[in-house]
């Protein structure tokens, strides 16, 4: 016997032990890496959008709001490469500001109205009867009405600014996590590593904590960087509408609703931002596909 | 005469780890009229096996080589148009979860009828008929009634009886089970078990029975084949098997079984588990669990090696994948 | 009943003992489930006691109701002599700790998200039995030790695991707290039959460790013969016959326990069962019980009474069995 031990040990040391090897979310990131070129190549947008907007005064040639009338509506040329404005102001530097405008509110109202859905969708899917009841009705109320509308409603009554957008926002967009964090509640609250923290005695709001948001996590991520190009573009429509952020404020809505009257004139000037906006909220898709593919458990492969 | 026979099969999944060889090398000889078993633990390659049969492979799962024998078809080289005439017809296949095999909105009678009708012209009346026949011949109770049930309003037993008939019911030459009974009662297990071996003797069919259970192994079968990681370690008829068991790991497989006759403190157990499909040992793949391993075992794999049997062969000689057997005849030279 | 309680108290070896035991469960069109039926169980402290049976005989449901894991919806259970029915939510904490449960499926009975020191550190933190960091994962190594899993990997997840390892974990989890009861729910069947016997050697040795009593729910007979004492053989939500293993296996009483013993598919070709008699028809269904014994539609000696009465099980010699014509 102790001759077969010795072999073992010599020939197959690996074999030993059996655990298998790492496979955490880190990995599981890296292996998006490797494979879903798109999702990378999204990713490097995403942190040069960032980038740029934290170092906007760094990277823009001009001042976005520095008005130059002579210079007004000039074609793209050496010097302001996408253009100026109707107030001569170089439309490449505000593309840059804007960034920050649009990451804000890419995030911010997202991050809010994800914290309120997930909170209420916990409870509610936890619990159930009355309280999922309710909170359910208030949901697809929320979700009855064109949240644009309900938007629109908010900044009439509160008053147009980036903050009351803020609000709105947040406001409005929690229903859709609520139930999709409620599905996933419901149905990790049946499963058994749940009903074994029942059996130690743990309490339910640690049972929460510990066990359902941490499994909720990859549909969350998912949802977080879809929902973020939605509430871009939110803004976009609210700008375009007149009830969003009021000039001179350099977001991108904004810029397309003044480049309206110069739709065929000075194309570029309401092409400029509507692509600068396309990239934003395909980049955030793609990624959010990626993250999708990966973490996903339903997608796992065999 | 072999109605079916798997010459050297290789089946492997390319995935993104790398190449993980699920069948390596089986062969395997199915007689007219006999019971088959294929017996082995999670991940032996013995479902891969099957499906590998049927051509249901999913991706990234291939065939790498060796050919699969049936009526001297090579299955291996039809289109697939030509496999679907195939399958359901000559060479059929049941599930371990009914359930899932059943389409949960049309009615079960409905069902059969479809998969006859695709292979033999007849009217659906004549279907219909045919239909109500199997179920009676397989035990479903009140068959006529029976055949406008939808699969949720049967039972697991009913159900797996509905999925039995399908498979017969347009007389193929093998029928493969894949752990048929496994999410069945004991009691139910039974009959099924039963049926499986009177339709055998009825129909003529061959069924090449899938499962991890030794007890159903020796309750119906006729030849064992016994897979570990891949390989066919051991084959014999059944009663062979259990007499006269050649390879460790089958004998530990059987040690380890609570019996129902003794008292023991403490049960076998093979120590280890099962390798890793994607790090093999270079020697036999038993090595590192073996209790009887020499040097020889760790450095180079064994073939399948002949031993001398002393029951009348009628479905095949009993040969074992270990080197405490070679230098007997070679079983077949791979 | 009142006296054979005392006596049962003073005999101070009752670890568990229900009474008149019911659960209902809610189905569609106002129809209820009854999974257990006015059920009787005793268990015994120190010993192994094991629930067999079919699907919706009731044993899964009777193992979560006894620890409080499901509540009953009607009858009592004693706990150490106290019902718990009426206990208060703080008294119940602590017998809460004292009553653990092992699952059946090694994938679904451990937190994905959770790596091992957190899964086997929960119970311990939850109760406050250790506080800092270090102490618990000390306690944790401990205890992966005890259960035969290499302490280097107490940071990594369940999905590294093979099925026999994570069910160690979770056997791990449930002994932390040292309780005095744990409900084995099939806590082998998911596994292979070479892992099987590695476990089921470590809940033996860890019961004599710990001095700790089984309720060991399997519908596999063999295992059930090699771990338990006594045996208690359910039938859709009744009880029909308890006794120990040895009693059991050498001579049922009980028609359905022949039938289920029968009906297993031995691991030797020269016992085939080829002629011999084996249960027809189907299981019936929990929510439409046969009148009387509700083995009668499936009984091999069924007579015109046991379509009617119900048989109550009775002491038979020191054994318990619920059949009008128990056999011989």
């Amino acid at each position: 016997m102790a001759d077969v031990k010795e072999l073992r040990k010599k020939y197959t040391p690996d074999m030993q032990s059996e655990i298998g090897e790492s496979d955490t979310f880190p990995d599981k990131i890296k292996r998006m890496f490797r494979q879903n070129k798109l999702a990378v190549f999204s990713f490097f947008v995403i942190l040069f959008i960032i980038f740029a907007a934290i170092f906007a005064p760094l990277v823009a040639p001009f001042d976005p709001y520095t008005q130059s009338l002579k210079d007004r509506l000039a074609s793209p040329n050496s010097m302001h490469l996408l253009g100026t404005d109707e107030l001569g102001r170089d439309v490449l530097s505000r593309i840059i500001y804007g960034t920050r405008i649009s990451l804000v509110i890419g995030l911010v109202p997202t991050i809010i109205s994800m914290v309120i859905g997930t909170i209420l969708g916990l409870i509610s899917g936890f619990y159930g009867k009355t309280v999922d009841f309710i909170i359910m009705r208030a949901a697809d109320i929320m979700l009855a009405f064109p949240s644009l509308l309900l938007a629109m409603v908010v900044m009439y009554t509160m008053g147009g600014g980036l903050v009351n957008i803020f609000i709105a926002l947040s406001l409005v967009n929690w229903a859709g996590t609520a139930r999709i964090v409620r599905a996933e509640t419901l149905s990790l609250k049946e499963k058994e590593y749940v009903e074994a923290a029942r059996s130690i005695g743990v309490k339910d709001i640690v049972i929460m904590i510990r066990h359902i948001l941490p499994n909720c996590l990859p549909s969350l991520i998912v949802l977080f960087t879809l929902n973020i190009p939605s509430a871009i573009l939110s803004e976009s429509s609210l700008s375009f509408l007149g009830v969003g952020a009021q000039p001179p404020s350099a977001s991108w809505g904004l810029m397309v609703v003044k480049a309206k009257k110069y739709l065929f004139s000075q194309p570029w000037l309401s092409l400029a931002p509507s692509i600068a906006i396309m990239i934003v909220v395909l980049a955030f898709n793609f990624l959010g596909d990626g993250l999708r593919d990966v973490l996903d458990p339903y997608l796992k492969e065999q | 005469m072999s109605v079916l026979s798997v010459d050297n099969l290789k089946t492997s999944f390319f995935t993104e780890k790398g190449e993980v060889p699920a069948v390596n090398g089986v062969t395997i000889d199915v007689p007219e009229g006999k019971i088959i078993g294929i017996v082995g633990e999670s991940g032996c390659g013995k479902s891969i096996t099957a499906m590998s049969i049927m051509r249901l492979l999913r991706h990234p799962g291939k065939i790498i080589s060796g050919s699969i024998n049936l009526e001297g078809q090579d299955l291996t080289k039809l289109s697939e148009r030509e496999m679907s005439e195939i399958r359901g017809s000559k060479l059929s296949i049941i599930f371990q979860e009914p359930m899932t095999s059943l389409n949960p909105v049309v009615k079960v009678g409905q069902q059969v009828s479809e998969a006859i009708r695709v292979h033999t012209k007849v009217s659906a009346a004549e279907a219909k008929k045919m239909t109500v026949e199997v179920f009676r011949r397989v035990g479903i109770p009140e068959p006529e009634k029976r055949y406008d049930s939808y699969p949720h309003q049967l039972s697991g037993g009913l159900r797996q009886r509905v999925m039995i008939g399908m498979a017969m019911v347009c007389r193929p030459k093998v029928m493969i089970a894949d752990e048929p009974t496994t999410a069945l009662d004991v009691t139910i297990e039974a009959q099924i078990l039963r049926l499986m071996k009177i339709l055998c003797r009825d129909y003529g069919t061959s069924i090449i029975l899938i499962t991890h259970n030794m007890g159903v192994i020796a309750e119906v079968c006729d030849y064992v084949y016994v897979m570990y990681a891949g390989q066919i370690m051991e084959q014999a008829e059944t009663y062979d098997l259990f007499d006269h068991t050649g390879h460790p790991y089958t004998c530990g497989l059987l040690r380890s079984i609570p019996s129902l006759s003794e008292n023991p403190k403490r049960l076998y157990t093979i120590e280890g588990v099962v390798p890793n499909l994607l790090r093999l040992p270079k020697g036999c793949l038993f090595c590192n669990r073996c209790e009887e391993a020499v040097e020889k075992c760790f450095t180079e794999r064994p073939n399948l090696y002949g031993v001398e049997s002393t029951a009348d062969s009628s479905c095949g000689i009993h040969a074992v994948r270990c080197f405490q057997y070679a230098g007997e005849v070679e079983a077949d030279g791979r | 009943m009142q006296g054979r309680w005392k006596q049962m108290e003073d005999e101070k070896s009752l670890l568990i003992s229900a009474r008149n035991l019911v659960k209902e469960f809610p189905m569609e069109n106002q129809r209820t489930l009854q999974a257990i039926s006015d059920v009787d169980f005793d268990i015994y402290r120190g010993e192994t006691h094991a629930l067999v049976g079919e699907s919706g005989c009731g044993k899964s449901t009777l193992g979560r109701v006894l620890i409080k894991l499901l509540d009953a919806t009607s009858g009592t259970i004693m706990f150490k002599g106290t019902d718990l029915g009426k206990m208060k939510p703080e008294q119940f904490a602590g017998v809460r700790r004292q009553m653990q449960i092992i699952f059946q499926d090694p994938y679904a009975s451990l937190n994905p998200r959770m790596n091992v020191c957190e899964i086997i550190a929960e119970p311990l933190i939850t109760y406050g039995l250790t506080k800092r960091k270090a102490d618990t994962e000390q306690a944790v190594r401990e205890l992966m030790q005890e259960v035969g899993i290499p302490a280097e990997f107490i940071n990594r997840y369940p999905h590294q695991f093979s099925g026999g390892q994570r069910q160690r974990i979770g056997i791990a989890r449930a002994i932390a707290l040292h309780p005095e009861l744990i409900v084995c729910d099939e806590p082998v069947s998911a596994l292979d039959v070479s892992i099987q016997s590695q476990v089921l050697n470590l809940l033996k040795d860890l019961q004599e460790q710990y001095h700790l009593t089984y309720l060991f729910i399997s519908h596999d007979l063999s295992v059930v013969k090699f771990i338990s004492d006594r045996v208690s053989v359910m039938f859709l939500g009744k009880i029909c016959e308890t006794a120990s293993t040895e009693e059991l296996f050498s001579h049922p009483l009980h028609p359905y326990t022949m039938c289920l013993m029968n009906a297993i598919p031995k691991t030797d070709p020269h016992a085939r069962s080829d002629n011999a008699e084996i249960l027809s028809g189907e299981i019936p269904s929990p929510m439409n019980p046969p009148s009387g014994c509700r083995f009668h539609t499936r009984c091999p000696f069924a007579k015109e009474i046991c379509g009617k009465e119900e048989p109550v099980l009775q002491d038979v010699g020191g054994r318990k069995v619920a059949c009008h014509f128990p056999m011989e």
